[in-house]
C-alpha cells in the first residue's frame, strides 16, 4: 500500500511539474490561431528583428568559438597560478543578472566608460550600435561555451595526446586530429547552448545597445516593444522563439545520442557527464 | 643495429631515479610497481624531462641537459606502446595505424593480421587485437627505438600466453633497440635477451636471464627471479665448504666461500622432497631441511609446496607418488653446489 502511495505521489508531482512548464509554452502557440501567428510574421518589425538577431548571433558566435576555444583548452590542460581565479572569471557572467552585465558594458566600453576615450579617439562608438549587441551577447553567452569547452577538453585522456605526440604529430596536428574530435560533443553542446542563450539575450542588450528597430532591436527586444503596441506580433515572435530554441535543444540531444552510439567513447561520454 | 644510450637522474617523490643504459637488442626492465620503470620510458620518449641526463640514438641527440638540447616527443624517433594501448577511439584501425605513418599501412595491417579489422573501431576489438594495432601504429611511425610499457599486463591470462609467444618471436625480427617495462620476471625473461632489475629507482643488476639466476647481485634480485632467500650466518670450514646456520636453526652447507651475515639463495626447482631422509649416497651429502608441509598449490602440471622456510617446485606426478599433503612432515634436500651465498650489506 505504501509503495503504491509513493508511486502515485511521485507520478502526480511529475505530472504537475511538467504541466506547469508546458502550459505557458502551449498557451503561446494557441492563444491566437496558427494562421494569425504566421501572418503576423510578415510584420516588418519581425523581419527586422530576425535579421538583427541572426546577424549579431552569427558574428558573436564566431568570435566566441574563435577566442573561447583556445582559452578553454589552456584552462583545461595547464596548471598555473591564478587558474581558479580565471575559471571563476569565466563563470561569473553566467550567474550575474544581465542588468549588471549591461551596466558593466556601458562603463567599460560606452562613450564615457573606461575604454570610451580610446574608442572615440579611434572614431569608434560602440554603444547603441550593432557592435554593442554583439558585445552584449558575447559577454553573456560566451562564458557558457567556455565552461562547457573546459569540461570537454578536460575529459580528453592526456595519454591519447601523448600517444599522438610520440607518433610524430606536432601540437597543432594533435589538437585538430585528436583533441577537438574527442571533445567535439562537449564543444557542440556548449556552442548550441551559447547560441540559444545569445538569441534570448535581453537585459544587457537593452541597456547597452538600446532597442532601435532594424539596428539593435533583436527578437526578444521586439517582443518587449510590441507587447504594448501589438500583442499579436509579440505572440508571433514568442512562438517563433519556442520553436527555434526547442529545435536547437532537441538537435543537441539527438546528436549526442548519435555520438554515443557511434563509438564506445568513454571520453566523449565523460565530456557530458563532467560538465 | 643502432645503439640507444640513456643516462639520467630524475628526482621522484620517494627516491631518485638514476639510470645508465646502453640499449641494443631487446632489454626488459623488471621491478615492483613504483620502482620508476615507466618513468624511464617517459624520459626516453620526451614526455618527462629530467633535470640531468642525456639520451641519444647513435649520434642523434634527443636530450642533453648540459647542451640545453631537449627534442619534443614528435621529433624523437620512438615507437611507444602504452600499457592501455592509447588507441584513438574516434578512428578506425586503419586510421589509427595511418596516424603513425601512411607508407606501410597495408603491409603492417597484413603483417599483424588486422586487414579484416581495418574498418573496425578500437572499442570493438579484443585486448590482443588492440595490442597488435598499437604495435602496428608504433611501427608505422618508422621508429628508431621501440618502447613497450607493460605489454602483457592488460591481457587476460589465456590471451597473455599466446601474445607473449608472438611478441617473443616478433621483437628480435624487428632489429630495433627495444626496451620493455614489466613487473613480471617471467614475462621479462620470455621477451628479452637481457633483463635489468630496477628497485626504488636503482638498477640493481642487468644481465642475461641465466646470470640473474646463477649469480644474483643481491637478495632482492634473487627473490625476484623466484628463488628462496633465507637469512643466515656463514663460517668457512675446511674442505672448501661453508657452513651456514639459518635463522630458523638448521645447519646447511654451500660451496661458496663466505663469512658473516649472508643470504642463502636456492631455486625451488633445485630442491627435491622425500617422505623420509634419503639414504646417504656417495659424494657430497645434500643439505636437508625437515619440516611440515604448510600448503600446496597446483599450477598447470606443477605443484608448488611450502615446507618450513622453503618453497619447492615439483611435478604433479612426483607429488602424488610421494603422497604429499599439507600437514605431512617431509624432508627437503638440495645440493650444496647449487646453494648460493650473498653477503648481506
Amino acid at each position: 500500500m505504501r509503495r503504491l502511495l509513493m508511486a502515485v505521489a511521485f507520478f502526480a508531482a511529475s505530472a504537475i511539474a511538467l504541466a506547469f512548464l508546458a502550459l505557458p509554452l502551449l498557451a503561446l502557440l494557441t492563444h491566437r490561431s496558427p494562421g494569425t501567428l504566421v501572418s503576423e510574421l510578415n510584420n516588418p518589425v519581425v523581419g527586422d528583428a530576425l535579421l538583427v538577431s541572426l546577424k549579431t548571433s552569427v558574428i558573436a558566435q564566431a568570435l566566441i568559438v574563435l577566442f573561447g576555444t583556445p582559452t578553454a583548452y589552456l584552462l583545461a590542460t595547464r596548471r598555473f597560478p591564478g587558474r581558479t581565479l580565471a575559471i571563476t572569471l569565466v563563470e561569473l557572467p553566467i550567474v550575474l543578472p544581465p542588468a549588471v552585465a549591461g551596466i558593466g558594458l556601458i562603463v567599460a566600453f560606452g562613450r564615457l566608460g573606461l575604454l570610451g576615450g580610446v574608442f572615440s579617439a579611434l572614431g569608434i562608438d560602440v554603444s547603441f550600435d550593432q557592435a554593442a549587441v554583439v558585445l552584449a551577447v558575447m559577454f553573456v553567452a560566451g562564458p557558457l561555451y567556455v565552461r562547457f569547452a573546459v569540461a570537454a577538453f578536460g575529459a580528453v585522456d592526456p595519454e591519447l595526446v601523448m600517444a599522438s605526440r610520440t607518433l610524430g604529430a606536432g601540437p597543432l596536428r594533435t589538437f585538430f586530429r585528436v583533441v577537438v574530435p574527442l571533445a567535439g560533443g562537449g564543444l557542440a553542446a556548449g556552442a548550441a547552448l551559447a547560441l540559444a542563450r545569445g538569441l534570448g539575450e535581453f537585459g544587457a542588450t537593452i541597456m547597452f545597445a538600446g532597442s532601435l528597430q532594424g539596428v539593435t532591436q533583436t527578437l526578444p527586444l521586439a517582443i518587449y516593444a510590441e507587447f504594448d503596441n501589438n500583442l499579436d506580433v509579440a505572440l508571433s515572435i514568442a512562438a517563433l522563439f519556442v520553436i527555434i530554441t526547442g529545435a536547437i535543444l532537441l538537435s543537441l540531444k539527438l546528436t549526442s545520442v548519435w555520438h554515443s552510439s557511434r563509438s564506445d567513447s568513454r571520453y566523449r561520454a565523460a565530456s557530458f557527464a563532467s560538465s | 643495429m643502432a645503439l640507444l644510450s640513456v643516462r639520467f637522474a630524475l628526482p621522484r617523490r620517494e627516491f631518485r631515479l638514476e639510470l645508465a643504459l646502453e640499449l641494443d637488442g631487446v632489454v626488459a626492465l623488471v621491478g615492483p610497481s613504483g620502482a620508476g620503470k615507466s618513468s624511464v620510458l617517459s624520459v626516453i620518449a620526451g614526455i618527462v624531462r629530467p633535470p640531468h641526463g642525456r639520451v641519444a640514438l647513435d649520434d642523434e641527440v634527443w636530450l642533453d641537459s648540459e647542451r640545453g638540447i631537449n627534442l619534443a616527443p614528435d621529433r624523437r624517433r620512438v615507437g611507444l606502446v602504452f600499457q592501455e594501448y592509447a588507441l584513438f577511439p574516434h578512428m578506425t584501425v586503419r586510421q589509427n595505424v595511418a596516424y603513425g605513418g601512411r607508407d606501410r599501412v597495408d603491409e603492417l595491417l597484413a603483417r599483424f593480421e588486422l586487414a579484416g579489422l581495418a574498418a573496425a573501431r578500437p572499442a570493438a576489438l579484443s585486448g590482443g587485437e588492440r595490442q597488435r594495432v598499437a604495435l602496428a601504429r608504433a611501427l608505422a611511425r618508422e621508429p628508431g627505438v621501440l618502447l613497450l610499457d607493460e605489454p602483457l599486463a592488460s591481457l587476460d591470462s589465456r590471451t597473455k600466453a599466446s601474445v607473449r609467444d608472438e611478441l617473443a618471436a616478433l621483437l628480435p625480427e624487428l632489429g630495433l633497440p627495444t626496451l620493455i617495462v614489466t613487473h613480471d620476471y617471467e614475462d621479462a625473461v620470455a621477451l628479452a635477451g637481457r633483463v635489468g632489475v630496477l628497485v626504488a629507482g636503482e638498477l640493481r643488476q642487468l644481465g642475461r636471464a641465466e646470470e640473474l639466476l646463477t649469480r644474483p647481485a643481491d637478495a632482492f634480485v634473487a627473490s625476484f627471479t623466484g628463488a628462496n632467500v633465507l637469512a643466515g650466518r656463514a663460517a668457512r670450514r675446511s674442505g672448501g665448504l661453508t657452513e651456514v646456520v639459518l635463522e630458523s636453526g638448521e645447519l646447511i652447507r654451500s660451496t661458496d666461500a663466505l663469512d658473516g651475515e649472508v643470504d642463502v639463495v636456492i631455486h625451488p626447482w633445485d630442491i627435491t622432497l622425500s617422505g623420509v631422509e634419503p639414504a646417504a649416497e656417495p659424494g657430497l651429502r645434500p643439505n636437508q631441511v625437515r619440516a611440515e608441509i604448510a600448503a600446496m598449490t597446483r599450477v598447470g602440471g606443477r605443484v608448488l609446496v611450502a615446507i618450513g622456510p622453503l618453497r619447492v617446485e615439483l611435478t604433479g606426478a612426483a607429488a602424488a607418488e610421494l603422497a604429499l599433503a599439507p600437514g605431512v612432515v617431509a624432508v627437503a634436500s638440495f645440493d650444496p653446489a647449487l646453494t648460493r651465498l650473498i653477503a648481506r650489506a
